[in-house]
């Protein structure tokens, strides 16, 4: 709230002053669009983004949101950042086509729009962010199995439904990794799928490790499966022999971690993303980006952004979580 | 004829041929994984089938009445939500709390049930079926749709169910003492006895003295006690209480009932019935995982086991009216 009333102050005072010389002419402004506010997940997301302002120098950022997360509240701030007259405007977006009438107008004004984590439709902006993708989640889950495996041994799936496309995707990528030479002495014995009920997802973690008694790892890629597979492994005094690993909020998985089940897992850092999307919009501004398909992007200490043929970019594998930092991050998302 | 068809046609009994037909279940289980058919695989059915079996218990306790509570599992996501909340605000009540809260808290919402099928005289599956929705819509009210995770729960509130007491977990002696003292009552009180007169023959029940109104509440709020109870075991045992918890479970409860030879149409049950039909189920949910048979191959399959299991019990069912006011009503003078 604190945060809002500072944005507000600032819009007000913006539009006190109009666009006349209150700014240096080469300070960058940049706003930050989120879905709502009171948003850890957000909150987070702008730490990240004043951390390249800071490095930047130069940029003026601007956190803004709705209170509830609707696309008519973002319409309506999108066309208040337009008339402030910003360089730049970063957006999760509500809705991916309801915004874009309004994104046009911004662009047409010269303004940069950029979406990141919830994306616009192609036409509605410059570029997207995507936190990460298929691939990098499918080859982190295998990384954070092998280590805790140790390199070899037998490790297992608990998905949510059959059904899902992302699991199901994930699960693919992580087949294909597995299917790399140097990953050969881990062995996927199965994939069981627990619908997303701590009750079947429990029931399925149990059945894996009556089966097969030497499974090191079981990989849930859902929340609720990897919380019923560390219960399930407590529960048998399996900890320390069986691993859980997979992707989880830090504020959910804090307990497992603590209780030794889930030695790691990983989801995307939104610190980082909000610095790579304030880096981005930075270099539309300054440094000649313009989002064609394959251009290279440089954003500081995340690298290089590539954008692939729909003007999308993907940052980074998930950021892995463990017993050093999940308590801190518990705070945040 | 198979054998436990002939067995029932033998007796007269239905559950002797339900517990058959799960000891020849258990045989064929255990061709494939003989690890099922230990002492310590079958605690852990027990266990895991309590909450199962007490809801099957309480489900037929109105459905003896010719009513139905479609709003069991909703109860039990309402309830397990609340005291979950209660354990993140009051870490430090003890595990007593928790229990009495959650049978109080789950008595109220079954009661709310009680006061328009008994009172207002609505038709139960009606009521149920509103309820159904607005004890999942107060899931979403009570938490603001965020999830309660293990490090947010007070670790007496998790730890309790798996405890252990003279070697078994509190959960299973929750059941053990529950379904007893629920079989007592509907054997040797007249409370209990007359939820079979009204299910039998509502009119003949008047007529008796029965007072219908009362009974209909009591029956519908202590089957409400009972899915409050269910309630916090289940959200302690996962030590995880999220919005969707036991979704779609009522209709798992009923099919335990029918399996275990409750009739829909009222006035016939029995605890043990309905108990075995639960310990059923159970042993589908927990064997099936251990088969390694495919997904979609272990839904038709257990799909296609209770239909046996319902087959064999309606032609035992078949032979005899039981209930002597029907058989009155039957052979008008």
């Amino acid at each position: 709230m604190k945060r809002f009333v500072a944005t507000a102050v600032a819009a007000a005072s913006l539009l006190a002053f109009g666009m006349s010389s209150a700014f240096a002419q080469d300070t960058v402004r940049i706003a930050m669009l989120v879905k709502n506010l009171g948003n850890g997940f957000f909150d987070s997301a702008f730490d990240g983004g004043q951390e390249a302002a800071a490095e930047l120098g130069n940029i003026e950022l601007i956190f803004t949101a709705p209170t509830a997360p609707t696309a008519e509240g973002q319409i309506e701030i999108i066309s208040n950042l337009i008339a402030q007259g910003v360089d730049a405007i970063i957006i999760s977006a509500n809705d991916p086509t309801a915004l874009i009438p309004v994104t046009k107008r911004a662009m047409a004004r010269g303004i940069k729009v950029l979406s990141f984590d919830s994306g616009i439709a192609k036409e509605g902006r410059l570029m997207h962010l995507n936190p990460s993708n298929n691939e990098l989640i499918g080859f982190k889950q295998i990384v954070m199995a092998s280590d805790a495996a140790g390199g070899a041994g037998k490790i297992a799936i608990l998905s949510a439904t059959a059904q899902a496309t992302n699991q199901n995707i994930w699960i693919e990528e992580m087949r294909k990794e597995l299917a790399k030479p140097e990953r050969a002495s881990l062995d996927l014995v199965d994939v069981v799928y627990g619908d997303d009920q701590s009750d079947k997802s429990y029931q399925e973690a149990l059945g894996l490790l009556a089966r097969f008694p030497d499974l090191k790892v079981i990989i849930a890629p859902t929340t609720v499966g990897i919380a019923a597979a560390a219960q399930a492994v407590r529960d048998k005094g399996l900890v320390g022999k069986v691993f859980v690993t997979g992707l989880g909020l830090p504020s959910e998985m804090k307990g497992h971690v603590e209780s030794g089940a889930v030695l790691s897992f990983a989801i995307w850092n939104p610190i980082d993303l909000g610095y790579t999307a304030t880096y981005l919009a930075y270099q539309f501004v300054k440094g000649g980006a313009t989002g064609a398909p394959g251009e290279k992007i440089k954003v500081g200490r995340m690298g290089v952004m590539t954008i692939d043929e729909n003007g999308e970019a993907a940052m980074a594998e998930p950021f892995t979580f463990d017993a050093s930092n999940v308590a801190k991050f518990a705070e945040i998302f | 004829m198979n054998p436990a068809a002939l067995l029932a046609t033998v007796t007269g009994r239905r559950e002797p041929a339900l517990a058959l037909l799960i000891v020849l279940l258990l045989v064929l289980i255990g061709l494939r994984a003989p690890f099922f058919i230990t002492l310590d695989s079958f605690e852990g059915v027990l266990t895991d089938t309590s909450i199962l079996m007490m809801l099957a218990v309480a489900e037929m306790l109105v459905i003896l009445t010719r009513g139905i509570d479609l709003s069991l599992a909703a109860n039990v996501a309402l309830t397990g939500m609340a005291m979950a909340l209660l354990s993140q605000a009051y870490p430090d009540l003890p595990v007593i709390a928790y229990v009495v809260g959650a049978m109080l808290f789950g008595a109220g919402l079954g009661a709310f049930n009680g006061f328009f099928v008994a009172v207002v005289g609505l038709p139960p599956i009606v009521v149920t079926l509103g309820t159904l929705s607005m004890f999942r819509g107060l899931v979403f009210v009570l938490s603001g749709g965020a999830w309660v995770n293990k490090h947010e729960m007070s670790v007496t509130y998790q730890t309790f169910p798996m405890n252990r007491f003279l070697g078994l977990p509190h959960l299973l002696w929750i059941a053990i003492i529950v379904i007893p003292l629920m079989w007592v009552f509907m054997r040797h009180t007249k409370a209990g006895r007359s939820l079979y007169a009204i299910g039998g023959n509502p009119q003949a029940a008047r007529y008796v003295g029965v007072p219908v109104a009362a009974r209909l509440f009591m029956a519908y709020a202590l089957a409400g006690l009972i899915a409050g109870l269910s309630g916090y075991l289940w959200t302690a045992r996962f030590a995880i209480a999220y919005t969707e918890i036991a979704i779609g479970l009522e209709l798992v409860v009923i099919a335990a009932c029918v399996i275990g030879g409750v009739s829909i149409a009222g006035g016939v049950g029995t605890i043990p019935g309905a108990v075995l039909g639960a310990l059923f189920l159970g042993i589908i949910a927990n064997a099936l995982p251990v088969m390694g048979w495919s997904p979609f191959w272990k839904q038709a399959i257990s799909g296609a086991i209770i239909l046996v299991a319902v087959v064999v019990n309606s032609r035992s069912e078949r032979r005899k009216g039981k209930i002597i006011v029907r058989r009155a009503e039957e052979h008008p003078r």
